[in-house]
């Protein structure tokens, strides 16, 4: 059944145009059906053939159906761009609509959907008010799917057409598909709406098991996702659905079986018994293990997700471990995530079999999977404590194959190991200094430094060997020079004779004097002056104990696993992430394609990079693979250094050492932490949007606590209600591991302008050469866009007020805000561009008018009530742009607090 | 979790568009293709070959097939499963539109590709994937002369894969179980994993809308039925059915009955993780005398019993890759040396239960290697086989009930096979 289509496509002379032209207004039907195969065809390789709107939509009154097929295609992509003209095709779209034969008319209707043209809209609604009841179910199930169309270009319309009831009316509908895509457009309808409008009630969770019996495997999957958000009554109900659902366990559909599974998993949490819930997690292994049957990117979805579901459930598939066992023809995505369950799955019943995996995997070619397979040893022995042994023959066994990845990465995870259990198999590091000239990458070579300095005492040579590195110190990477300062100063605590002390005077002036690296620089100062004030609390410091690791491979904390849980199946149970952190919010993500085209490389965006941005951003394996070894801090905090007259001193030197852009006063409140340490594998940031002279910044303070240098720092807003983004590129040097920098970023407005209601959420991703993406949010506080010309002449403020209609004054109270001095509180709203025009009293009250001028020049005219001193502060606002009162008012309770 | 497709693209092996439809409007082509070509251009990244990967608000998965991308793109949280599944649903039906799915036979049919694009889903939405019924009405050119007036009924009805009206003269349904027997060795000699994945292929040519029954020697079932099980009853880990089986049914006295789609598919595939002799055992010892030469040794033993035979007995021995001159001699079947494969092909065409067979093979391998010896890959022994008339599980197929109102009478014709599936002992 070949066809011979490609002569379309070979036509690509000239006068090309005009001659479509002709041909398509050709009296011989077979021209013309050609000639619209040729415009479809130029269309398809990208060619702009709109300027033949009018010619191909003439070719729509007719019988046959493919060339009908085509016109419409050739609708759905040009007529937004010629809307005028678009309107020419409405009534055949009209007639189409009630054509005998139930294809076209659901034909009609599909496409009128798709087009996102408002003229055709409004003639849409009659037509799908038809179809939603037609009488055939494929014309019916196709106006359901168009009812979630319409809701996304006017949503207005399709509730004031009552469409959403009729689609409801649809759940009802003796067809299966017609229910299965009703529940599709619901569904959809519901994720933007913040009302209420389709929720599974326990008459419509029987209606909908029902048709689960019937409906084709892709509406099956619908249905099951709709109700995985069913919160059942109790535990029997739970138990109800979750017989009425088991049976799709059975399906050869993966899809079916994975979204059951979510039901399953979700009523679960319901039930009580603990038979029960015993019996459905052993229903429930077989499929999950059959999965790994699929075709491998099917296979990449559920091993992410199982990786969750053992998280949550690890019983379920405790006796399954072999099924992860990779095999040779894995591709390279499948072995990564099969080796994440491994570890997790690993026991002290299995380990030896998993031992033995893991060094088969560790003399593999492919250099990712193999250094991830050695680091899975690492984490074994740090997780279970009675195979540490075995793990650490194991990779003993690695280095001396003498592979030089394989000994670095396993220098790494021992390094770990001897963290986690001090004391306890240091009698290797014999085995371990043997292999120290072939260490090449900063990681490894650092972790043999502090292994070295950490048993200086046990390591008879250990001068000899920290002084063959001495040599090359000024040219080694920050990581090794600064764990190469930490453990000279170990070695002459722990020995203090004379060759340590030649070493120490060397490092120490390395690391001060010819050193341009602050980091380095700062804690080498803090060891000379400990050195020199204190030895022995240079000892408490630098020798304390340090606290113990642990496994941290199931790394998700409940909560975020339990909304991970709850979407099994989609995407972000594959990234791993919530999905707010993804999806640019359900309604606002609908961009409309003409200004979707990205504006390149317009600020620092990953725009200019976006294969960058792609491993890292929701770092499908990323995050799970930064495995628990980046945690341990090498040296001393020396913020806890017990010794306080030198922390004075410290706080100066970080100042001065540290680029700082805007001086820091320390009188200024320090900025809020928008992503904590934790969150952010040791990378903290603090931020908040400051009005500088009439230049709107973004105050940012970043912190390092995380044992890798961090630099190539981007910043990038998601489109937000003023169009805040940053007018000149993000600019923060390379961050040390335990320093800061402070970054002030000139912003500019209506940049990105988000057009739905007014809304303070600023969201913020921030990446960097090293780490995923971090995103969090922010508020958009309205002062900060207060003008610095927004006072108001008294005349003028009274006129204003009194032109504006009364409608638009709003007022709110501030119940527990306490106004304590009238001026106080005038040159303090004066600060933030809010400016005193009058005031008057009445009563005991104080009654304070004030103007403000806000972005695109709103003007705010203000009135505030309050008696001094004691609580409640009454703020009327009268404004042209009501819609921004809220933000106001938002403001305003910051402005007072 | 609403979520759905923005557009769906197929392209080139460099990433280019080919037909692409947007369901959505909000990713546009330009955007996927620039994200998609560089995405390709950067492999050996490992996280760049991720089937589901994201950029700048929008992921993208792909799966490959041939010279082609299919790859989604979506804004929302949508169902990942679903969506990968369902583009290699749509390789399904381009294949039997167009024989096969490439580059070429997109260009020569793009008309239907955007018709069934169109017909298979629906505001990103997975609509419609039953290539059989599909074809009753969107048809190629040859085929376009009739009108079709309506949809085929099965689009919309419960029985979604079987259109009415089928005629035959004769009424046959052939039944084939076949059995992947999957295994993988360790170089200790250790079976670390082995199962058994089962497959009832049916091809049906059946009149009307016959309903079938099919019974198996179930443990379960013949246990709930009260019947004797000794010896002959089998345990099925994991059964997976086609749509059409009625799953509640089973689930309730698993009994497995369902109208068939007309032509061929899986009606059922099962798991079996019992541990199983491994039917054709390889040993091999390499020896590496002096620098510059290689000799392989290889004894092959079928360990099944001696009325069966397994068939086209292929074994792949890995050799290294920069062995030379071949010196091969074997007790039975011949042996190739494929280099592209870095492997050595041994071909037995008929292997007889109990029997013993020999390997010797010899290479030379150039003297001087390089410094840093980067390690050899290290491929597994795979072995292909097939045996007749014989199941690992045991699995019989008790009966197959064909009833339909016209009360023709059907013959079911059964066949057994077990053939290997990935087979794999690895080397010391």
């Amino acid at each position: 059944m070949s066809g011979h289509d490609s002569k379309y496509f070979s036509t690509t002379k000239k006068g090309e145009i005009p001659e479509l032209k002709d041909e398509l207004n050709s009296q011989y039907k077979d021209k013309k059906k050609d000639a619209v195969k040729k415009v479809i065809a130029a269309m398809t390789v990208g060619k702009d053939v709109s300027s033949l709107f009018t010619d191909v939509v003439n070719c729509m009154q007719t019988e046959n159906l493919e060339l009908k097929k085509l016109v419409y295609l050739y609708l759905i992509n040009y007529a937004k761009s010629q809307p005028d003209l678009a309107i020419l095709a409405v009534n055949t779209f009209v007639k189409d609509s009630q054509d005998p034969n139930p294809l076209i008319r659901a034909l009609a209707v599909r496409t009128m959907g798709c087009i996102r043209v408002d003229k055709i809209t409004e003639y849409l609604c009659d037509p799908l008010q038809r179809c939603l009841k037609d009488d055939d179910p494929y014309v019916r199930k196709t106006a359901a799917i168009c009812v979630a169309k319409l809701y996304d270009i006017n949503a207005e319309l399709v509730e004031d057409r009552g469409f959403l009831d009729t689609l409801k009316d649809l759940i009802s509908d003796n067809n299966p598909m017609v229910v299965a895509n009703a529940v599709a457009a619901l569904a959809e309808i519901q994720e933007s709406s913040s009302r209420p409008i389709f929720e599974v009630t326990s008459h419509t969770l029987s209606k909908l098991l029902t048709a689960l019996n019937e409906c084709t495997e892709w509406g099956q999957v619908f249905i099951l996702d709709a109700l995985s958000k069913y919160k059942a009554a109790d535990a029997r109900e739970a138990e109800n659905i979750v017989e009425r659902v088991t049976p799709r366990l059975q399906h050869a559909n993966c899809a079916v079986v994975l979204s059951a599974v979510k039901m399953i998993l979700q009523q679960m949490e319901l039930i009580i018994s603990t038979d029960v819930v015993r019996n459905l997690c052993k229903k429930m292994a077989p499929p999950l293990v059959t999965l790994l049957s699929a075709e491998p990117e099917i296979q990449y979805v559920a091993l992410r997700n199982i990786n969750l579901i053992v998280q949550k459930r690890p019983t379920i598939l405790a006796h399954e471990i072999k099924v992860f066992f990779c095999k040779y023809n894995d591709p390279i995505y499948v072995k990564m995530e099969k080796l994440e369950i491994m570890i997790k799955l690993a026991s002290d019943r299995n380990i030896d079999q998993v031992l033995l995996e893991f060094k088969e995997y560790a003399t593999e070619v492919d250099v990712d999977f193999v250094r991830k397979a050695v680091r899975a040893i690492g984490r074994c022995a740090i997780k279970l404590e009675r195979a540490a042994e075995r793990c650490i023959s194991v990779l003993l066994e690695l280095i001396k194959i003498k592979v030089n990845y394989v000994v670095q990465e396993a220098i790494i995870v021992i390094k770990d190991i001897f963290r986690r259990y001090p004391n306890t198999y240091e009698s290797i590091i014999a085995t371990l200094c043997e292999s120290l000239d072939t260490l090449d990458e900063p990681e490894a070579k650092a972790s043999m430094i502090w292994i070295i300095g950490e048993y200086a005492e046990r390591i008879d040579n250990a001068d000899e060997l920290l002084e063959s590195f001495l040599e090359s110190f000024p040219e080694e990477p920050p990581l090794v020079q600064l764990q190469l300062l930490t453990a000279t100063v170990k070695l002459f605590l722990k020995k203090p004779t004379e060759g340590p002390q030649q070493m120490i005077q060397v490092v120490l002036n390395n690391a001060t004097v010819e050193t341009d690296n602050p980091d380095l620089r700062d804690r080498a100062y803090i060891y000379w002056r400990l050195l020199s004030t204190d030895p022995e609390a240079a000892k408490d410091v630098v020798l304390a104990e340090k606290p113990v690791i642990s496994d941290d491979s199931n790394q998700l904390d409940s909560s975020l696993l339990d909304e991970l849980l709850a979407n099994i199946a989609t995407l972000a149970s594959v990234y791993h992430k919530p999905p707010d952190a993804f999806v640019t919010r359900a309604k606002s993500a609908v961009q409309r394609p003409e200004e979707e085209e990205y504006p390149d490389g317009s600020e620092t965006g990953y725009s200019e990079t976006p294969s960058h941005a792609t491993d890292a951003v929701p770092s499908a394996s990323g995050s799970a693979s930064a495995a628990p070894t980046r945690q341990v801090p090498v040296s001393p905090p020396p913020a806890a250094a017990p010794v306080p007259d030198l922390l004075g001193d410290l706080i100066g030197l970080d100042g001065a050492l540290v680029p700082v852009e805007e001086p820091m006063t320390p009188s200024r409140p320090p900025l809020p932490v928008l992503l904590p340490a934790s969150t952010g594998q040791g990378l903290q940031i603090s931020a908040q949007l400051v009005r500088r002279d009439g230049q709107i910044f973004y105050s940012m303070l970043f912190e390092n606590n995380s044992q890798v240098p961090l630099d190539g720092f981007m910043i990038q807003f998601n489109k937000n209600t003023f169009g805040l983004a940053p007018s000149s590129p993000l600019q923060v040097p390379q961050l040390l591991p335990g320093s800061s920098a402070m970054a002030l970023l000139p912003m500019a407005m209506f940049q990105h302008v988000f057009s739905g209601p007014p809304s303070t959420l600023l969201q913020v991703a921030i990446k960097n050469n090293q780490q995923p993406v971090w995103y969090f949010n922010d508020k958009l506080s309205l002062h900060i866009f207060f003008t610095e010309d927004g006072k108001m002449e008294r005349a003028n403020f009274l006129e204003t007020w009194k032109s504006l209609p009364d409608s638009n004054e709003i007022s709110k109270d501030f119940p527990t805000h306490v106004i304590k001095s009238m001026d106080a509180t005038i040159e303090h709203l004066a600060a933030s561009n809010v400016f005193f025009i009058a005031k008057r009293r009445n009563m005991n009250q104080e009654v304070l008018y004030l103007s403000a001028k806000g972005p695109r020049g709103i003007p705010f005219l203000i009135e505030i009530t309050a008696v001094v001193g004691t609580p409640g502060v009454k703020c009327a606002v009268k404004t042209p742009n009501p819609e921004m009162v809220p933000l106001f008012f938002e403001g305003v309770d910051a402005l007072l607090k | 979790m609403a979520g759905a497709a923005s557009a769906l693209f197929l392209l080139d092996i460099k990433g280019r568009v080919l037909v692409w439809r947007d369901y959505r409007g909000d990713v546009s082509a330009v955007q996927a293709e620039r994200f998609f070509t560089k995405l390709i251009e950067k492999d050996g990244d490992p996280e760049s070959q991720n089937p589901v990967v994201y950029d700048n608000g929008v992921t993208y998965m792909f799966i490959q097939h041939n010279n082609v991308y299919l790859m989604i793109a979506s804004r929302q949280n949508c169902n990942a499963s679903s969506l990968l599944l369902f583009l290699h649903r749509v390789v399904d039906v381009f294949k039997h539109y167009f024989e096969e799915l490439e580059e070429e036979s997109l260009r020569d049919n793009f008309v239907v590709v955007y018709e069934l694009l169109d017909e298979m889903m629906d505001f990103g939405y997975p609509q419609y994937t039953e290539a059989k019924i599909l074809s009753e009405f969107i048809k190629t050119d040859a085929y376009r002369m009739e009108v079709t007036q309506r949809p085929p009924m099965a689009v919309t009805n419960a029985v979604s894969w079987r259109s009415e009206g089928i005629r035959y003269k004769k009424n046959e349904v052939f039944l084939d179980v076949v059995e992947s027997v999957n295994i993988l060795v360790n170089s200790n000699g250790q079976i670390i994993r082995s199962d058994v994945v089962g497959a009832l292929k049916m091809r049906t040519y059946l009149s009307g809308m016959p309903e079938c029954k099919l019974g198996l020697n179930d443990r379960v079932l013949l246990e709930a039925q009260g019947r004797s099980t000794k010896g002959k009853a089998i345990d099925l880990d994991d059964i997976k059915f086609h749509q059409c089986v009625r799953l509640a049914r089973f689930e309730n006295d698993r009994t497995i009955s369902f109208i068939p789609p007309d032509g061929s598919f899986d009606l059922m595939t099962y798991r079996l993780s019992t541990q199983v002799k491994p039917l054709i055992w390889v040993e091999a010892q390499v020896e590496r005398h002096s620098r510059s030469r290689i000799e392989l040794m290889v004894k092959a033993r079928s360990q099944f019993k001696e009325r069966s035979t397994a068939t086209n007995v292929e074994i792949e021995l890995p050799v290294p890759s920069d062995a030379t001159n071949p010196n091969i001699r074997t007790s039975m079947g011949s042996a190739s040396y494929a280099p592209e494969n870095d492997a050595l092909l041994w071909k037995i065409k008929s292997f007889p239960g109990g029997k013993e067979y020999m390997l010797r093979a010899e290479f030379s391998l150039p003297s001087i290697t390089a410094e840093e010896a980067t390690p050899e890959k290290k491929a597994p022994i795979r072995v292909k086989f097939e045996i007749p008339y014989f199941t690992v599980s045991g699995i019989q197929v008790r009966y197959l009930k064909i009833i339909e109102k016209s009360g023709y009478q059907a013959l079911p014709w059964v066949r057994y096979i077990t053939m290997a599936g990935e087979y794999e002992l690895r080397l010391i």
